[in-house]
């Protein structure tokens, strides 16, 4: 891997990708890296096709700058990653069931995305007319033992959560193995996407997955700025930083007394339940909306927050902190919940780090990476956040992870919102000139989210890819489940919290 | 433990005050169920909510609606786990292509009399989706809505108005 990198370093990249190198290899050189990141050698970002070629993003600890190689595509099939490295298999089906294009020799050419419901196959290629299918027609993959029983779950599923298949083959009350199957929720992003204009394209991408749409558009924004090669005032950034941690906050307290009440522990529900409503009304307050939707946006930002708008969210900061520390020893000290929580559905810290996984799914696994930290972008780069980090990859660590990570975006936010810098909040977008690609990675709540796009000479969007955490989180989810028991998939599922919408597109 | 059990006991009310039933909701609901059956409840209603496409955003705000501060379940409204116990679906989308046999189901499981609710902007029309090869679009062009609650997402006070005008006329109505 190193002599690959060290040979690429050497030459000049693809000109107009910014801010990280983008280099063409072939299909020997490719391989290579697909083999050197089955060993370990490097975390792979994302792997996605547009028109002729597909790129992969991948970050070594001995290059920590992110790279994108790209091969070309022959005979409507390029070299397989999958079959070298695991990770890349549910974004090479996504690949072959989006474009029709066949990476040569994968080990699993199950349909992902798609269920047969569209009429025809490859919806950014070819688009030939195909049948329609049963949706429920999808070979699992088989499993024989005495006394083993299947439990079929969803898509439609009993809480109020987003729809998704999952196949529990259980040994009485043990889970033997978990499949999930998912795409329920594909709307076909990539597509709308291609050939839309950029206040168009925000919206979409805003909308990829609701709970990280602030995320989300931050990524999208970086990228386009990355691609025109522009910077944003210094103001916007900061106010982009304030309502990523304000999301940040708000999502994390749902999400643990969501775990706690998946323990049967409402108290700590309905208290996070008012925490996180705190949260959520006083950013619908400074910024318009409560959920922050479309506040952030190419060349800066829509919403600009009012010196007493600034002061109420740190006086609500004030007031939440103290009662969260108590929500925080309700759920330290009261061993039944522990008991529920401790040591239940383990993630070895290797699985962590083979499939990359973000977030806290990756921090509660000893992988210390936090895109805010490690590729440092404004308004981080001045002032980056404690990044807790747990060994124990169980349900209690990835709850940890969680409540340090609020205490930190807090500290976060004081120091942001009691010196705002004053000046303008959106800077002029220049006009397109020859090849423009951008690439960010943007730390959501969940973890990091990749946002690649490529412009047209008339400023549109020619081809853009997202890649949500959760793709390479989901799968380490079936590892986590295996030996636990049925009753405690809940609370598994819940502590990942994998976005559906954000993994179909 | 103690400190927070206190605190809950000697916090002022967390809850947020009724809002009146919306008077769009009202009116649509007077429109869509003119004469149909009004079956008395006794002021309850079972909900079942269906994302049938959606970004999850609507789900986060019907999961607010439940929190102490707006707890729809002082209206006689609670969510129950499965279709054979709803009177109502509450639906949010775009309908996929890759839901719409599912929902379709979850209607076909539904026992009548029942109701649906289309949630958010792309529930009640097809939102920034529309004109994609994967999505449907509406909820309507599904199954049959009786109301629709629109926004992006809709603010729990939204849907609370028009979750209470449903339970006004439906549930509500003198028994024939």
């Amino acid at each position: 891997m190193s002599a690959i990198l060290s040979e690429l370093a050497g030459r000049a990249p693809v000109a107009g990708h910014r801010p990280w190198p983008r280099h063409v290899v072939d299909a020997e050189a490719w391989t290579a890296i697909a083999r050197a990141l089955g060993e370990g050698e490097a975390d792979l970002l994302s792997l996605w096709a547009d028109e002729d070629h597909v790129h992969l993003a991948l970050r070594s600890g001995a290059h920590p700058t992110p790279l994108v190689v790209s091969v070309g595509v022959k005979n409507g099939t390029y070299p397989c990653v999958g079959r070298h490295h695991p990770a890349a298999l549910r974004l090479e089906r996504a690949i072959r069931d989006l474009h029709g294009i066949e990476p040569a020799e994968l080990p699993d050419v199950r349909p992902w995305l798609d269920h047969g419901a569209w009429g025809f196959g490859a919806p950014l290629g070819a688009r030939a007319p195909s049948e329609l299918r049963d949706p429920a027609d999808y070979p699992f993959l088989p499993v024989h033992g005495e006394g083993l029983h299947e439990i079929p779950v969803g898509p439609v599923h009993a809480g109020i959560i987003e729809p998704g298949h999952f196949r529990f083959t259980a040994n009485g009350e043990i889970v033997v193995r978990l499949e999930e199957r998912l795409g329920y929720v594909h709307k076909g992003v990539d597509g709308l996407l291609a050939g839309a204009d950029l206040e168009r394209a925000g919206r979409i991408v805003a909308r990829i997955s609701g709970d990280s749409t602030v995320a989300y558009s931050f990524a999208f924004a970086r990228a386009v700025e990355a691609a025109l090669d522009i910077a944003v005032p210094a103001r916007a950034a900061m106010l982009r930083g304030v309502m990523a941690e304000l999301e940040r906050i708000a999502n994390h307290l749902g999400d643990i007394g969501a775990i706690c009440n998946d323990a049967a522990f409402t108290l700590n529900h309905a208290h996070c339940g008012i925490l996180r409503e705190r949260v959520l009304a006083v950013s619908g307050r400074a910024f318009g909306h409560r959920l922050m939707m479309d506040r952030v946006v190419p060349g800066g930002v829509a919403a600009d927050l009012t010196r007493e708008d600034a002061r109420t969210i740190l006086d609500v900061l004030n007031e939440i902190m103290p009662w969260f520390a108590d929500v925080v020893r309700v759920y330290d000290g009261t061993p039944s919940l522990q008991d529920r929580t401790c040591g239940t559905g383990i993630l070895s810290p290797a699985l962590a780090a083979r499939w990359a996984a973000g977030g806290f799914v990756g921090r509660a696994s000893g992988r210390a990476f936090d895109a805010r930290r490690d590729l440092a972008y404004p308004p981080y780069d001045a002032a980056a956040p404690d990044v807790p980090l747990y060994q124990a990859g169980d349900v209690d660590a990835r709850v940890w992870v969680r409540i340090r990570e609020v205490e930190a975006s807090t500290q976060l936010l004081r120091g942001w919102l009691a010196a705002l810098p004053e000046g303008p909040i959106r800077t002029a977008l220049p006009a397109v000139e020859g090849a423009r690609e951008g690439i960010a990675i943007v730390e959501g709540f969940r973890g990091d989210v990749l946002l690649w796009l490529r412009l047209a000479p008339d400023g549109r969007i020619a081809r853009c890819h997202a890649r949500d955490p959760s793709w390479l989180q989901w799968p380490l989810l079936e590892a986590a489940i295996d030996g636990n028991i049925v009753a405690d998939f809940p609370l598994c599922n819940k502590s990942f919290n994998c976005s559906y919408s954000g993994h179909d597109l | 433990m103690r400190t927070l059990l206190l605190r809950s006991l000697l916090a002022p009310l967390a809850t947020t005050a009724a809002p009146a039933p919306g008077d769009a909701a009202l009116e649509e609901l007077g429109r869509s169920l003119g004469e149909r059956a009004r079956r008395l409840y006794g002021r309850s209603l079972a909900i079942r909510e269906v994302d049938a496409g959606s970004c999850n955003a609507c789900e986060l705000e019907i999961h607010a609606i439940n929190n102490p501060v707006y707890d729809v379940e002082r209206f006689g409204i609670r969510f129950v786990a499965s279709p054979r116990h709803a009177d109502v679906l509450l639906v949010t989308g775009p309908v996929t292509r890759n839901m719409k046999v599912a929902l379709e189901r979850t209607y076909a499981a539904t026992p009548d009399p029942k109701w649906v609710v289309a949630v958010g902007d792309c529930g009640c029309g097809c939102g920034v989706f529309e004109g994609s090869y994967a999505v449907i679009g509406a909820v309507d062009k599904v199954i049959p809505v009786d109301l629709h609650i629109r926004g992006c997402p809709p603010t729990p006070t939204a849907l609370l108005e028009g979750l209470i005008a449903l339970v006004d006329k439906v549930a509500a109505a003198p028994r024939d």
